[in-house]
C-alpha cells in the first residue's frame, strides 16, 4: 500500500505546476475574461452602457451583491454556505427604518442597528453551525425563514417610510460624483482584504476550509474561526439591508428575498471552491461585477427579466462547470 | 510447473522509475513472498497484474499463455484476486453484501439476499470463520473485518490470490486459520503471492521469496535458503546500522511522564516515562490503542482518569492548542487526512500553528493580529533550507509535493515552535527510502538537543532500528517495556499478543 502511495506522490511531484502555465493563467483570468467579454458585448450593443453616469448607477446597484459576497466569501472559504443573507437583509433593513423613523437621531443609530441585528443573527449561524454542529446548509436554511418570519412580525408586512434625512443619505447620497454605496462597498472590500491576507484569521479561514482536522491538530481554534465567519457574513448582511432600506427610502418587509441566489452565484464565479480552503477575494469581486453587469445590461437591452433568470442560472452552472473542468485535468 | 510468470516488467509514473525489468515467477500450489522495503516497487507490481495499472513493458504469462490484464474485471476473469492491506470494505453494508459487492445473486436487478446470505454461511462454514453474514462491516473487529475480505478473495474462486499484510490487524490464532485456509488453498492447486513484513510468517509460510529492492529485481530464492540476516541484507541492500544512524545522546530526567491514564474503550490503564534526549518507541498491532493514547496526550481525545506529568508539573490539556503551548508537537499517522493543508503553500502550512509568533511587535499594540510577513517569509526560508525540503518556492501548494517532502514540511512545521516533546505516528509510512534516513537523522539530531521523542510505529525494523526503549501494547493496554539490549522481533511479538 505504501508503494501506492509514492506512486501518488511521484505523479505529483511531475505534475507540478509551471508558474506561468495557460491553464494557469486561464484558470486565475478566466473570469476577468468573461467580464471583458460581456462588458464588450453590452457596449457595442449599446454604447451609452460605458457612460459615467450609467457606470455609477451600476456599482451603486451592485453594492448590495457586493457587501453579501464579500461576506460569503469567508463563509464559502471556510467550507461552509450561508443561505440566509437575503432575509437578514430584509429584518436588519426594516428594525434600521423603525428606528430611522425617528428623525431627532444621528444617522449612525439607524445604522448601528441595521449592522447590530446582522450580526446577532449571524451569530446565531455560527453558533448553531460550529457549537451545535448542525450543517451549515440545513441551519442558514433554518434562519433564512426565522429572519424573515421576524420581518414580517416587525413590520406587520406594511412598508416603513419616512426615514431620515441623514439616514437616506446612505443609499442615495454622494460624495462628488461617487455614490455613497460605492464608498461603503470599497471600504468594506479594504477591511475585508486585510483581514483575510494580512491577519492570522484569515490564514486560519483558509486552513480550516482547506482541512479541518489538519488544522485542528496544528492547534487552530476551528469552531471560533467558523463562528467567526458566519459572523463576518450576518454583519455584511446587516449593512447591505441598511444601504438598501436608504436607497429605497423605506423598510419594505419582502426587501431582499431571493438575493442568496445571486450572492452565491457571484462566490461561484469568482472561482471560489464550496468545498473551501480555496478561492480569492478579487474572484468574488469579478463575480459580483459580472453579474451587477449582466443586471444592468440586460435591462438597458430590453431583455426579459425571464429570460434574464434563465441566462443568469446558465452563466452560474458554466462557471462552476469550468472549476470542475480545471480541477480534474 | 510456473502458473504465473511476469517477465520484465517495467513501469514508470511520468519518467520516474517505479519498476525496471522486474520478473516474478510462481509455482503452482506454492506460498511465494514478495518482499522488499517500502517504495520498493511490490504494490505496484501486484497492481500490474491485478489490472490497476497497466505496464510500461513486459509480458506476463499465466499457465504459459500470454495474456493482456486491462482491467480489475479483466484480472477477475483470469483469475486473479487481491486482498488489499488497506480494507476496502463497506461499512455501511452486511458482511454478505460486501463479499458479494458487484456479483449479486438474483434476476432483473433484484437481489436474491436469501441465496446471498446462504452462500455466504457455507463459505465462512468451510474457512472455519464465525461471523455473521447480516452483520454490519462496521461492527466487526478489524481482524474479523480482514477475515473477511480473505473470504471474499477465495469466493471469487481465484487461481492466484494476493495476500497484501493480511495478518496486520490480526492475533497469532487467527494468523494460525490463516495458515491452514491458505495450506489447503494449495493443496488445491491454487498460488498465494504473499506480502509481508514479518520475516518469521514469511519463513513459516512461504515457500520461495522473490525480493524486491528500489524498483529492481533482486532475486528469487527457495525460503530455505535464505535467513532473517540475508534476507535483510538483500531487502535494505546494505547492513541495519547503516539504515539507521542511532546516535547515543545521554539520557536526563523524565520530562514527560504518563500515569494510569485511561479513556473507556479506547485504552486503560497506560503508564509509561520519557526522558530527555530518550526515543521512546511505540510498538503493537494495529488497533491495539497506540494512536488513541497519543490524541489524549496531545488533547485531541478526552481521558477518563489517569495523569499526564510534564517537567513534574500535572498537564491538562483539553485541546491541542493546549499541548502545543507546553511544548508538545504531533505528527499524525494520516499525513493527507490530518496533516497538510492541501491547497495552502508549504511556507503557510510551516507556520500555521506559531502564527502569533508572526504577530507584528511594530504595530502590535494597535493590531496585534496583523501577520509580519518579513518575519514569517525569513522563517519559512530558514526552515526550509534546514530540513531539505525540496520544493521551486514557498508558495508551491504541499499537495504537489512527494510523500517525503510532505512530511518534512510537516516535521519543519513543529520545530518552528521549537517544541520538547515530538509525538510521531507512523512517520515514515509511504516514505522513500533517502527520504526516510533523513527523517532517522533529524529524529536524532533533535532528541541531541535534550529533548524527546516518543514513536509510534509498526515498522519492526524503524521501531527496534530508532528507539531507546520500547513499551508494546496490546489490545488497548500496556503489554510491557523493553530497553535496547533485549529488543528482538519475537519479544515485541510476544508483549503485542500478551492481551489478546
Amino acid at each position: 500500500m505504501s508503494d501506492a502511495m509514492v506512486i501518488e506522490d511521484l505523479r505529483d511531484v511531475t505534475e507540478k505546476k509551471s508558474l506561468f502555465s495557460p491553464k494557469d493563467f486561464f484558470s486565475n483570468f478566466g473570469t476577468l475574461i468573461g467580464l471583458v467579454l460581456v462588458v464588450l458585448v453590452i457596449t457595442i450593443i449599446k454604447p451609452q452602457f460605458l457612460g459615467l453616469e450609467n457606470i455609477f448607477n451600476l456599482l451603486r446597484q451592485t453594492s448590495i451583491n457586493g457587501l453579501l459576497a464579500l461576506g460569503m466569501t469567508f463563509v464559502v472559504l471556510t467550507g461552509g454556505i450561508d443561505l440566509s443573507v437575503g432575509s437578514i437583509v430584509g429584518a436588519s433593513g426594516i428594525y434600521a427604518a423603525l428606528v430611522a423613523q425617528h428623525s431627532e437621531l444621528p444617522w449612525i443609530v439607524p445604522v448601528l442597528v441595521g449592522v447590530g441585528i446582522g450580526f446577532v443573527l449571524g451569530s446565531i449561524n455560527g453558533i448553531v453551525i460550529a457549537r451545535l454542529r448542525v450543517p451549515p446548509f440545513i441551519a442558514t436554511l433554518g434562519m433564512l425563514s426565522i429572519a424573515r418570519g421576524i420581518t414580517y412580525l416587525a413590520s406587520d408586512a406594511r412598508p416603513v417610510p419616512g426615514l431620515s434625512q441623514g439616514f437616506l443619505m446612505i443609499g442615495g447620497g454622494s460624495v462628488g460624483f461617487i455614490p455613497i454605496p460605492v464608498i461603503i462597498l470599497a471600504v468594506a472590500l479594504v477591511l475585508c482584504w486585510l483581514l483575510l491576507y494580512r491577519t492570522k484569521f484569515g490564514r486560519y479561514i483558509y486552513a480550516v476550509g482547506g482541512n479541518e482536522t489538519a488544522s485542528k491538530v496544528s492547534g487552530v481554534k476551528v469552531r471560533s474561526v467558523v463562528w467567526a465567519s458566519y459572523m463576518i457574513s450576518g454583519a455584511l448582511a446587516g449593512l447591505a439591508g441598511v444601504v438598501l432600506t436608504s436607497r429605497v427610502s423605506s423598510g419594505l418587509a419582502q426587501a431582499g428575498t431571493g438575493y442568496e441566489t445571486d450572492v452565491i452565484a457571484a462566490v461561484v464565479i469568482g472561482g471560489t471552491s464550496l468545498a473551501g480552503g480555496r478561492g480569492r477575494l478579487w474572484g468574488t469581486i469579478v463575480g459580483f461585477l459580472i453579474i451587477g453587469v449582466m443586471n444592468n445590461g440586460l435591462d438597458m437591452m430590453a431583455v426579459s427579466s425571464y429570460w434574464q433568470l434563465i441566462i443568469k442560472g446558465t452563466i452560474i452552472v458554466v462557471a462552476a462547470m469550468m472549476d470542475s473542468l480545471n480541477d480534474s485535468k | 510447473m510456473e502458473l504465473l510468470n511476469m517477465q520484465g516488467i517495467s513501469k514508470s509514473f511520468f519518467k520516474n522509475k517505479v519498476l525496471d525489468n522486474v520478473h516474478l515467477k510462481v509455482k503452482e500450489g506454492s506460498v511465494h513472498a514478495l518482499m522488499g522495503e517500502n517504495g520498493a516497487g511490490k504494490s505496484t507490481l501486484m497492481k500490474i497484474l491485478a489490472g490497476v495499472y497497466k505496464a510500461d513493458s513486459g509480458e506476463i504469462f499465466i499457465d504459459g499463455q500470454k495474456v493482456e490484464i486491462l482491467s480489475p474485471t479483466a484480472a477477475q476473469k483470469l483469475g486473479i484476486a487481491m486482498i488489499h492491506q488497506e480494507l476496502s470494505a463497506l461499512p455501511e453494508m452486511t458482511v454478505a453484501e460486501n463479499i458479494f459487492l458487484s456479483r449479486e445473486p438474483g434476476k432483473l436487478g433484484l437481489v436474491d439476499y436469501k441465496k446471498m446470505h446462504e452462500d455466504t454461511a457455507v463459505l465462512m462454514k468451510t474457512l472455519k470463520i464465525d461471523i455473521s453474514s447480516k452483520k454490519k462491516m462496521k461492527e466487526l473487529r478489524v481482524a474479523d473485518q480482514q477475515m473477511v475480505e480473505i473470504a471474499k478473495a477465495i469466493s471469487l474462486d481465484a487461481r492466484i490470490i494476493i495476500m497484501d499484510e493480511p495478518t496486520s490487524a490480526i492475533t497469532d490464532k487467527e494468523v494460525d486459520t490463516l495458515f491452514e485456509i491458505i495450506r489447503s488453498l494449495t493443496k488445491q492447486g491454487k498460488s498465494i503471492i504473499y506480502i509481508s513484513h514479518k520475516m518469521d510468517e514469511v519463513f513459516k509460510i512461504c515457500d520461495e521469496i522473490t525480493i524486491l529492492r528500489d524498483g529492481s529485481f533482486i532475486g528469487t530464492w527457495p525460503a530455505s535458503e535464505l535467513d532473517d540476516a540475508s534476507l535483510i541484507k538483500q531487502m535494505v541492500g546494505r547492513e541495519l546500522k547503516d539504515v539507521f544512524p542511532k546516535v547515543d545522546v545521554p539520557i536526563g530526567d523524565n520530562l514527560i511522564e504518563i500515569k494510569n491514564l485511561s479513556c473507556h474503550n479506547q485504552f486503560e490503564d497506560i503508564s509509561f516515562n520519557v526522558r530527555k534526549g530518550e526515543i521512546l518507541g511505540v510498538a503493537g498491532l494495529v488497533g491495539s490503542g497506540r494512536t488513541e493514547v497519543m490524541q489524549t496526550i496531545f488533547g485531541l481525545a478526552p481521558s477518563d482518569e489517569g495523569q499526564i506529568i510534564f517537567e513534574g508539573k500535572v498537564l491538562n490539556t483539553k485541546t491541542p492548542t493546549d499541548a502545543i503551548k507546553h511544548g508538545i508537537a504531533f505528527v499524525t499517522e494520516d499525513r493527507k487526512k490530518e496533516g497538510i493543508i492541501p491547497d495552502m503553500g508549504v511556507g503557510q502550512n510551516v507556520t500555521l500553528p506559531f502564527m502569533s509568533q508572526f504577530c507584528s511587535k511594530f504595530i502590535n499594540q494597535y493590531l496585534g493580529f496583523i501577520v509580519d510577513r518579513r518575519k514569517e517569509a525569513d522563517t519559512i526560508e530558514k526552515q526550509i533550507k534546514a530540513l531539505g525540503i525540496k520544493t521551486k518556492s514557498s508558495k508551491q501548494t504541499i499537495a504537489s509535493l512527494s510523500g517525503g517532502n510532505q512530511q518534512k514540511v510537516i516535521l519543519a512545521k513543529w520545530l518552528t515552535g521549537d517544541p520538547s516533546v515530538l509525538i510521531l505516528d507512523e512517520p515514515t509510512r509511504g516514505i522513500d527510502v533517502g527520504a526516510k534516513a533523513e527523517i532517522y537523522k533529524l529524529m536524532c539530531e533533535f532528541v541531541s538537543r535534550g529533548k524527546a521523542i516518543i514513536m509510534v510505529s509498526s515498522e519492526m525494523p524503524e521501531v527496534m532500528g530508532m528507539s531507546d526503549r520500547i513499551i508494546v501494547m496490546s489490545n488497548r493496554k500496556l503489554g510491557g517495556e523493553l530497553n535496547r539490549s533485549e529488543f528482538s522481533q519475537e519479544r515485541i511479538m510476544d508483549l503485542a499478543v500478551s492481551h489478546l
